[in-house]
């Protein structure tokens, strides 16, 4: 029977995979070599960054370092973990039996790897990586040497990827559901992955557009952002932002997806205001398109524009509050048991809502004088990106291991991952605050002597949080050797995955399920 | 909570010395003490929920899901804390926009990798570079000790002189790249772009000696490029200005 037919031997499978489990599986193992990667990077940096003076790298290099470790952490680490994460459950979560475009999807994954070559070759280059950071500024970039056509190649590729996958995702949510599975039933991870699809469909083009003009100014006499030719650098910034801004929420919105299907399973409960949770999404991800200029208010922006962008912006707090509060009455008067995924997204609400605290800061736009381009901002950023995206992202390979992998991973070692990396990740992130509002700048590779203290604990702090991640490499290589699990895994989990055997079957619901009686919640 | 200029383990933003950087401080403190008290209301539900709803103190879970009349509450509320924020903010932001009648402008140029300032119509111009001490100390292995040199990467050859008490104003474009003039202690920093031409505004209400930093980054020496401000009496600064358009002239 066609469904009995075994994976392919060898490379071949992985290859030419059109399989929405092996392709899953392949951008997870992907995004963890590039999470080591820019983590990598990151130690460089907390390296030199580790007392002042300059000790281990040139100016020009540190300059690189920061620039490449967001670049791989955005578009090479969190992207691609959720894109994983998506490509392994939606269908199962909606009764499917494959995304809709299998074979766009290998393109979507095998052409990562290609990118992020080209990428990390032009460290290899005479003049060097791009060193403009991962916002590529005009004129600075112009600056690039060698490495500037590799930057802007990739940045496309990585777009290509991300623009193919979103329509993959949102063609299969549409149109592949299980009969009487209406969208309002669907599982929160499903709602805010097809809220992100179409987000990424929005801006990644925008991306495209800002990246192409800087292409030509470069190399084809265009002068988009150069004063001289009657361009504007500003315009690059709008541009850039209009992109920037939803790529932060499309970081986050599967994040809180994570998180809702994990927190009422541990709860025992039902996630509490499911259909409010949907709206709050779909809210967070309108307001994020008119945000943007939040991220210029040095510029010099007419005051009409910043009262605009600054009201817009503290509006986004409202239903991000509303998901903050909906997952606390989850837990409220559950029953709850806290295995590693539960800490890591109970982790995730509180850290998370801190890094919300410092994002409404900087809406103040006065205030934000003080703290933009500071390391107040990287605290913020980081607060939301390491303990939220990629708390969320733990939490749910946590979650579903014993799905994909028919065992249950080592619990003990998965705790004790946890609280080392949330130990770490504050003692690294939080002190940023305090540097940024006592005046030191980002993106600089050595500082006055009075922020000397601050910088020390947060290089310790990123050190062990980087050993700690070994930690996870452990859990994941010895992930076979526990106990059986079986189809449940949980105590009485919701949802579709939940219904097959574990390790899922290569293929799964080649019959459309009959949906359970009572609506699936979360 | 203001605090010494450049003190060790800072915790806080200064007050600084201009009415509005004051305005500014107490912004920021406004909506750090609305950030602490949501926080401690959010946090210590989440916290009596984690002791007390556990199943392994025999906690049974209850069976609601949603409650209208709470997600009602829990958005609005939030909307009018929002607005006690934003109407002073508001009129915080009308003030620093108003450049209008300035007593002293002077127009400021990035470069990479230093600042030029020229003064209008008193034909005073010059260059401000990274003081040579902190020159030698800052490149790799240069076996000075930061610790030894005052003022470590905070100090220029030619600084700023500006007035006490009066209002200047500075016009910022940019020779190369964007660059951005910002003084912790003045609370104003805005962008030095090639081709246009921006405008701040201060009035320092006290003498003193305050420095920043280049805030865009700017390329190998964007951590180089500080600033230096040096507020005085007025008739200080008018002897200053004398003395420096003759040398020039």
């Amino acid at each position: 029977m066609h469904e009995d037919h075994r994976p392919a031997k060898g490379i071949t499978r992985w290859l030419y995979a059109t399989n929405h489990k092996d392709i899953g599986t392949m951008y997870l193992v992907f995004s963890l070599i590039m999470f080591f990667v820019g983590g990598a990077m990151a130690l460089v940096i907390r390296s030199e960054l580790m007392s002042p003076g300059l000790q281990f790298v040139h100016p020009e290099f540190f300059n690189s370092m920061t620039t490449m470790h967001a670049l791989i952490m955005v578009f090479g680490a969190v992207m691609p973990a959720f894109v994983g994460l998506a490509n392994w459950m939606i269908p199962m979560m909606i009764g499917a039996p494959d995304m809709a475009l299998p074979r766009l999807n290998n393109w979507s994954f095998w052409i990562l790897p290609v990118a992020f070559s080209i990428l990390l070759s032009t460290l290899f280059l005479p003049g060097g990586g791009p060193a403009s950071g991962w916002t590529m500024y005009p004129p600075l970039v112009l600056q690039t040497g060698d490495a500037f056509p590799f930057l802007i190649f990739s940045i496309h590729l990585m777009g290509l990827s991300s623009i193919m996958g979103a329509i993959n995702i949102i063609v299969t949510i549409i149109n592949m559901r299980a009969p009487d599975m209406w969208l309002l039933k669907m599982p929160m991870f499903v709602w805010t992955w097809l809220i992100t699809a179409y987000l990424l469909i929005a801006v990644m083009p925008v991306l495209a557009g800002a990246v192409t003009m800087l292409l030509t100014d470069q190399f084809f006499g265009t002068s988009f952002f150069l004063a001289a030719g009657g361009g504007d650098p500003v315009m690059f910034q709008h541009i850039f932002w209009f992109f920037g801004h939803p790529e932060v929420y499309i970081m986050i919105l599967p994040a809180f997806g994570v998180v809702s299907e994990i927190i009422p399973t541990f709860s025992r409960k039902p996630l509490f205001g499911h259909d409010s949770m949907v709206y709050a999404a779909s809210s967070i991800a309108f307001l994020s398109f008119i945000v943007w200029a939040h991220h210029m208010f040095t510029v010099g922006m007419p005051l009409s524009g910043q009262m605009f962008f600054m009201f817009s912006t503290m509006l986004i707090a409202v239903p991000t509050g509303v998901k903050i509060f909906n997952w606390v009455a989850t837990m409220w008067r559950g029953s709850m048991t806290f295995e590693t995924p539960m800490l890591f997204s109970l982790a995730f609400v509180f850290l998370f809502t801190i890094g919300g605290f410092s994002g409404l800061m900087l809406a103040v736009a006065p205030a934000d004088i003080q703290y933009h381009d500071t390391y107040f901002v990287v605290a913020h950023f980081h607060y939301v990106l390491v303990p939220g995206s990629v708390f969320a992202i733990m939490a749910a390979a946590y979650y579903w291991l014993p799905k994909w992998t028919g065992h249950m991973y080592n619990e003990t070692a998965g705790k004790l991952h946890f609280w080392m990396s949330t130990i770490f990740v504050n003692l690294t992130f939080f002190p940023m605050h305090f540097l940024g509002l006592a005046g030191m700048p980002r993106r600089i590779p050595d500082y006055s002597t009075q922020f000397a203290d601050f910088n020390a604990m947060a290089s310790i702090g990123a050190a062990g949080f980087g050993l700690s991640q070994l930690i996870f490499v452990y859990v994941l290589l010895t992930s076979k050797k526990g106990k059986k699990a079986t189809a449940e895994v949980w105590d009485n989990p919701r949802g579709l995955e939940w219904t097959v055997p574990s390790p899922a079957p290569y293929h799964t619901f080649n019959v459309p399920p009959k949906m359970p009686d009572e609506p699936v919640l979360s | 909570m203001a605090g010494t200029a450049n003190a060790d383990w800072a915790l806080n933003m200064p007050r600084g010395v201009t009415e509005l950087s004051a305005e500014t401080y107490d912004l920021h403190m406004l909506v750090f003490w609305w950030c602490v008290g949501i926080g401690v209301l959010v946090f210590g539900v989440m916290i009596v929920s984690l002791i007390r709803h556990r199943k392994s103190t025999g906690a049974e879970a209850a069976t609601f899901s949603h409650s209208t009349i709470a997600e009602v509450i829990w958005t609005t509320i939030p909307v009018v804390i929002l607005l006690l924020i934003a109407v002073p903010t508001a009129k915080t932001m009308i003030k620093l926009e108003d450049s209008r009648n300035p007593d002293v402008s002077i127009v400021v140029t990035g470069y990479q990798w230093n600042w030029h300032y020229k003064y209008q119509d008193q034909g005073v111009e010059f260059y401000s570079n990274l003081a040579r001490t902190s020159v030698a100390a800052r490149a790799k292995e240069s076996g000075v000790d930061p610790y030894s040199v005052e003022n470590y990467l905070l100090e220029v050859d030619n600084p700023i002189v500006v007035p006490r008490g009066k209002k200047v104003r500075l016009l910022l474009t940019s020779n190369d790249v964007i660059h951005s003039w910002w003084v912790p202690e003045l609370a104003v920093k805005r962008d030095a772009i090639p081709g246009m031409i921006n405008e701040l505004w201060f009035r320092a209400e006290q003498s003193g000696t305050y420095r920043g930093q280049c805030a865009e980054l700017c390329g190998a020496g964007h951590g180089y490029m500080p600033i230096v401000v040096e507020v005085v009496e007025p008739e200080a600064y008018q002897v200053w200005v004398q003395s420096r358009s003759e040398n020039e002239s």
